[in-house]
């Protein structure tokens, strides 16, 4: 029975980041990270914590989530085949919805092979674990997203990451792998916390003359960047030379799931061998109904992308010219970062601007890059010209009232 | 290069990183010694990396916890 007292409590471990977190709330700022929408009127506005508020921080970027033609699609698979499939996608939980989920990720993507995952996250998780298995090498970059990072931690193989977007660190590293073992670079092509582009065609040429496999997660960029929407590796002219496009419903797609297409004659094989494929449901058949359809239309959303990049200018200018610091030097991609001096000023600027009507993201270490405080803007299609100015009033009384411009 | 040469040069490499001027001893750690973090770990690590040309990977370094394994590691690279 003495064990009982000597024994730890497993969430000691938490301790430190439960004092961070109290330290935050004493100073009587609303709690960033339980904001409830009570209401959603729109993908740009939404009743938060009881306010009318602008949306600039949902991912939502082409608008897609209340789509007449996406929510029809959803409905009618809802009545049509049930709430759920209650079934893993190798035994009962395939439908015909999700077989033509991914015909339209074929075609989108102009691709032999699509596979179509219950969230983005386990795509990368299964596909990464179960590619690069002992003795194989996983080069990737530092600054890559959590789901990523897991796909490494639950495979076998040896993980080598180099410094953000260094096309010379990661040569370097590609270079002294022992001969005769199996490589897979994995890039972004948004990195989502900076808003930055990766270097994508010198970093994919590299990769191969490697020998190394190359896979380009496009969560940030699908739908917007790029000709047809098929991401930095369509816009930088790589993507015949990447083996595997790791994607998202959850953004630009406008509902939840995840994806990896793929030219390689064996791919099928993953429905078998992919554990975070096969140990869990399949999506709803009203979900993959509504992505089907929204994949469709995004073939077709020059318009969109052509005023979602407007947007993205004269936020990126704007801000810039009120005197924010801000994640990149021009407008990349559909995300503004803008830096804060630290956790304290940043969640009191977040604060200020949720009651101004504007909802951002506030991202804090350890999901950010060098310890940095971030206001994650993502800007949305269906932004306004007019709402992009009336968000830029907004920073600038918020910017003046907390006292960081 | 003998495990003395390696030595003295990662104590060339360790003086811009070690910046409270901990003395570096055999049973010296990275954490909790030299207190680095994440992005010390991975400049400090690509410094050797490139000092000694070779892969110190992810799996790896978490078997290297103070400067004497961190030695002896680099040392059995070089075969």
């Amino acid at each position: 029975m003495s064990d009982t007292v000597t024994t730890p409590d497993l969430f000691s471990k938490f301790d430190e980041i439960i004092a961070v977190r109290e330290h935050l709330l004493a100073s009587g700022v609303e709690d960033p990270f339980s904001l409830v929408m009570e209401k959603v009127l729109s993908p740009t506005r939404a009743i938060c914590n009881g306010r009318d508020t602008i949306l600039l921080g949902t991912y939502n970027y082409m608008g897609m989530t209340f789509d007449p033609d996406v929510i029809a699609a959803g409905q009618q698979a809802l009545a049509d085949f049930g709430a759920g499939t209650t079934g893993s996608r190798v035994l009962n939980g395939t439908y015909q919805g999700h077989r033509e989920c991914e015909d339209a990720l074929r075609e989108f993507y102009g691709m032999d092979h699509a596979m179509v995952f219950s969230t983005g996250y386990q795509a990368n998780l299964g596909i990464i674990s179960t590619i690069a298995g002992k003795g194989d090498y996983v080069v990737l970059d530092i600054d890559s997203h959590a789901s990523i990072w897991d796909g490494c931690a639950m495979g076998n193989a040896e993980i080598v990451p180099f410094k953000h977007n260094d096309i010379v660190a990661m040569e370097k590293r590609l270079k002294r792998i022992p001969q005769g073992a199996g490589k897979l670079v994995v890039l972004e092509g948004v990195y989502s916390m900076l808003g930055d582009v990766a270097p994508l065609a010198e970093m994919v040429r590299v990769a191969r003359e490697n020998g190394a496999m190359v896979l380009v997660d496009e969560a940030h960029s699908m739908g917007f960047i790029g000709e047809h929407g098929r991401g930095v590796c369509e816009a930088t002219g790589c993507i015949d030379d990447v083996d595997f496009i790791i994607g998202t419903f959850s953004k630009s797609v406008g509902t939840v799931g995840g994806f990896c297409v793929s030219n390689h004659p064996k791919f099928e094989i993953m429905r078998l061998v992919c554990r975070p494929y096969v140990f869990t449901a399949s999506l709803p058949p009203s979900v993959v109904a509504t992505a089907a359809t929204s994949i469709r239309k995004l073939m077709h959303g020059g318009n969109k992308r052509a005023h979602l990049w407007e947007n993205s200018r004269r936020l990126h200018g704007g801000l810039k010219d009120l005197g924010f610091a801000l994640g990149t030097d021009t407008p990349q991609s559909a995300i503004v970062a803008v830096i804060m001096p630290d956790l304290e000023r940043g969640a009191a600027m977040w604060e200020a601007l949720l009651h101004e009507g504007l909802y951002v993201n506030l991202a804090r270490p350890p999901a950010t890059p060098a310890n940095m405080t971030l206001l994650r803007c993502s800007l949305c299609a269906e932004h306004t010209a007019a709402e992009v100015e009336t968000i830029l009033g907004m920073f600038a009384r918020a910017g003046k009232a907390v006292g960081i411009i | 290069m003998d495990r003395a040469a390696i030595d003295a040069s990662i104590r060339i490499i360790i003086e811009p990183f070690n910046k409270k001027a901990v003395s570096i001893e055999e049973g010296t750690t990275f954490a909790g010694d030299l207190e680095f973090d994440s992005l010390t770990v991975m400049d400090f690590v690509a410094a050797i990396e490139d000092e000694f040309d070779i892969i110190i990977s992810m799996n790896q370094q978490a078997e290297i916890e103070t400067y004497g394994q961190l030695v002896d590691a680099v040392a059995k690279s070089q075969g």
